[in-house]
């Protein structure tokens, strides 16, 4: 089949690989109808993400169809359609009981390499690092699929792909981020970030009964449809002062919570972003926490930092302090996706979302490496790249037809 | 990483660690009650280095809590110079002896504890230990556990460099749904012992595994150090099996990538089309997991 590998910084091609088999009695073959290219697989692109190698299949939002099940599988059939939350839950353990399936204790078999950094294991990952389980991820034709049983998640026929594929990582991680803000009458919440988790986080903190939302970015296009499809009021950091604007818009108070959907790449042109790039580029510092910083510093008294964006091992002048003195409460972590699934399919079916409103480009599988230096240059109004691996050849791209909007 | 998957019982259970205890105290006693050096060679070695650095900042800083540190190294230089510990001494403890004699029978070069919280009853998982054939099921390096008898059985292990170790053990201890100990026999090709205790979790959170192990590994315990410094920890493999164990018993399988596609094997331009049935008569590749799960259903 053919699949898309990682080799490096800014190196990721289509390869021929050999297709995935059962390997343990839980599993079931996806042969992929759509996938996407996630904020979070520039992580990998940019090389920040440790424990890669050389030839791994990237791709961690993706659905399809049911082509084969393990002995063991009971809920799912050949021929099911299915959305594959990107974390890989057992369903068994202490923790998924408890709906913390991105805290899965049983399905990272590289447990240990994580251990090693964070004390505890997460759950296994696709496509994203040997730390998380090394699992082959879905930017293919097929994809393997362990703990089928709670791992695919049947969905009813007549919804399309586009409209139910983001069930998979970037609404329920923009749908989590805001609740847990949790988001009160009257609340305004901050958004740093208007990529897609940005945008499906704006959109839940309104359905959750957020008074207003503000949206803080520097790309004019991701700010334009968080004001047009997210209804949000747009900072662009290039322009204002975000601290002081945010405290004037709150009468002098602070947003009441703040959502960090940038993550550990967070770019700036204050000092402290300037210093962040020079000690990553330097190797003394993992993680960027820019956007992180200017979140806790601007969030009022005993408000909310909510943390969907992604961050890999250490901070630098991260500042407690102001955390501590205002009392602020954080909440933060990999989604549980399984627990959203059900209940926001509802919300698609009921129509009170439509989740394809971020898909800007459609494009191939074997245009994906292309897709990849666009999306991460940020160039052609590209915000959300949805891959279609059965369309063999080069398609329309980019610009003209392709586009959604 | 070794396969000592053999577990001993140190502390917790009183009436198993009996006459270890005994032995232990006699030998040590000849040291703590003379004159003699007490603490062990690399800890002198440290002790002095760690008492000059000490020493050498106190002459530096010249403040009270200077001073204080200046005190405390020279205490530890003394440490490193002698091998004697007052404090050692008043609380009975010998590092220097600890190994001295190469106890014929008595494992206990290495020690390692290890524990872990599994979704079931004590009594299902003590069921499930109890039949040492289910061991290698999750032991990565046992390759065999064969029951000779109710109290005996044959192990066979990969040891390092893939190299065979062989032995008999026998069950001296137990308690149903508690407690399982055993130890190797004479003849065995490394002294091993162990012992896993089931213990019920809080609140209905299953139980909580607590396995013990000691072993003379070939070597000696310089060999064993020697691994250690070299990222060989025994300890940890202990503790991937038991992940292993958990695994296997929560969810019916042990989670693995072995087998999975990627570019590091590169395949030929392919039609497309996935080879239909080309899996469907495959048997799972650890089917012995899959039996696993129907026992724990």
């Amino acid at each position: 089949m053919k699949a898309l590998c990682w080799y490096g910084k800014y190196d990721v091609r289509v390869d021929e690989v050999p297709d995935p088999e059962i390997l343990n009695p839980g599993d079931a073959i996806i042969k992929i109808t759509t996938t996407a290219i996630c904020g979070s697989d520039l992580h990998l692109y940019d090389g920040y993400i440790p424990t890669m190698v050389k030839g791994d299949i990237l791709g961690h939002e993706f659905m399809g169809e049911v082509v084969e099940i393990g002995n063991a599988v009971t809920n799912l059939k050949i021929g099911d359609r299915v959305v594959v939350p990107f974390t890989i839950a057992c369903g068994k353990c202490f923790f998924c009981q408890r709906g913390l399936w991105s805290s899965c204790d049983n399905s990272n078999p590289n447990s240990h390499i994580a251990e090693a950094i964070y004390g505890f294991s997460p759950s296994g990952l696709f496509g994203y690092s040997h730390m998380l389980g090394g699992y082959a991820g879905g930017q293919a034709e097929y994809v393997r699929v362990p703990f089928a049983d709670v791992g695919a998640f049947k969905i009813p026929d007549g919804l399309p792909d586009e409209k139910v594929l983001f069930l998979s990582d970037i609404f329920p991680t923009g749908y989590m981020a805001a609740e847990n803000c949790n988001i009160q009458r009257g609340d305004t919440v901050a958004v740093w970030g208007c990529g897609p988790v940005g945008q499906f986080a704006i959109k839940s903190a309104y359905l959750l009964g957020a008074e207003r939302v503000i949206a803080i970015d520097d790309n004019p296009d991701r700010l334009r449809m968080a004001a047009e499809e997210g209804k949000a009021y747009t900072l662009n950091f290039d322009d204002v002062d975000i601290f002081e604007k945010l405290k004037h818009m709150t009468g002098g108070m602070g947003p009441d919570a703040c959502i960090d959907a940038v993550g550990l790449e967070a770019h700036g042109t204050s000092i402290d972003a300037l210093y962040d790039r020079t000690k990553a580029a330097l190797f003394m510092a993992t993680d960027r926490p820019h956007a992180l910083r200017q979140a806790i510093h601007a969030c009022r008294k005993g408000g909310t930092v909510s943390v969907p964006g992604v961050y890999g091992a250490f901070l630098d002048k991260f500042p407690f302090g102001a955390a501590f003195a205002k009392g602020l409460s954080f909440k933060m972590g990999q989604t549980h996706v399984h627990k959203y699934m059900q209940p926001l399919l509802e919300l698609i079916e009921f129509g009170q979302i439509d989740p394809s409103f971020v898909i800007t480009h459609r494009v191939s599988l074997d245009e994906a490496p292309e897709a990849y230096k666009t999306f991460k240059a940020q160039t052609d109004n590209c915000i959300k790249v949805v891959l279609k691996p059965g369309q063999r050849g080069a398609s329309s791209n980019g610009n003209g037809n392709a586009r959604a909007h | 990483m070794d396969t000592w998957e053999v577990t001993f019982e140190e502390h917790g259970d009183e009436e198993t660690r009996e006459t270890e205890k005994g032995r232990d105290n006699e030998s040590n006693n000849g040291a703590t009650k003379g004159g003699g050096a007490n603490v062990g060679k690399i800890e002198r070695i440290a002790s002095a280095i760690g008492g000059g650095a000490l020493i050498g900042y106190a002459l530096k800083s010249r403040s009270k809590g200077g001073i204080a540190l200046g005190l405390l190294g020279a205490g530890l230089l003394y440490r490193g110079a002698t091998g004697q510990c007052e404090a050692y001494r008043a609380f009975g403890i010998d590092t220097a002896n600890l190994a001295t004699e190469d106890a014929a029978g008595v494992a206990r070069d290495v020690h390692i504890e290890k524990s872990i919280t599994i979704n079931r009853s004590p009594a299902e998982l003590y069921k499930f230990w109890r039949d040492f054939e289910n061991l290698p099921r999750f032991m990565e390096n046992l390759e065999s556990v064969t029951k000779l008898d109710e109290q005996r059985s044959h192990w066979v292990a990969t040891g390092p460099g893939g190299k065979q170790i062989e032995w008999d053990a026998e069950i001296y201890n137990e308690k149903e749904g508690e407690l399982i100990a055993w130890r190797s026999l004479a003849g065995s090709d490394i002294t091993n012992a162990g012992s896993v205790h089931f213990e019920p979790a809080p609140d209905g959170r299953g139980t909580y595994l607590k396995v013990t192990l000691n072993y003379n590994p070939p070597g000696g315990k310089a060999a064993a150090l020697f691994a250690k410094l070299f990222g060989q920890e025994p300890g940890q493999l202990v503790e991937h099996n038991l992940k292993r164990l958990k695994q296997l018993i929560e969810t019916g399988e042990i989670p693995t990538t072995e087998g999975q596609p990627s570019g590091r094997v590169q395949q030929n331009a392919s039609t497309g089309e996935r080879k239909q049935g080309k899996l469907a008569s495959k048997t799972p590749v650890r089917s012995r997991a899959a039996s696993a799960g129907e026992e724990f259903a």
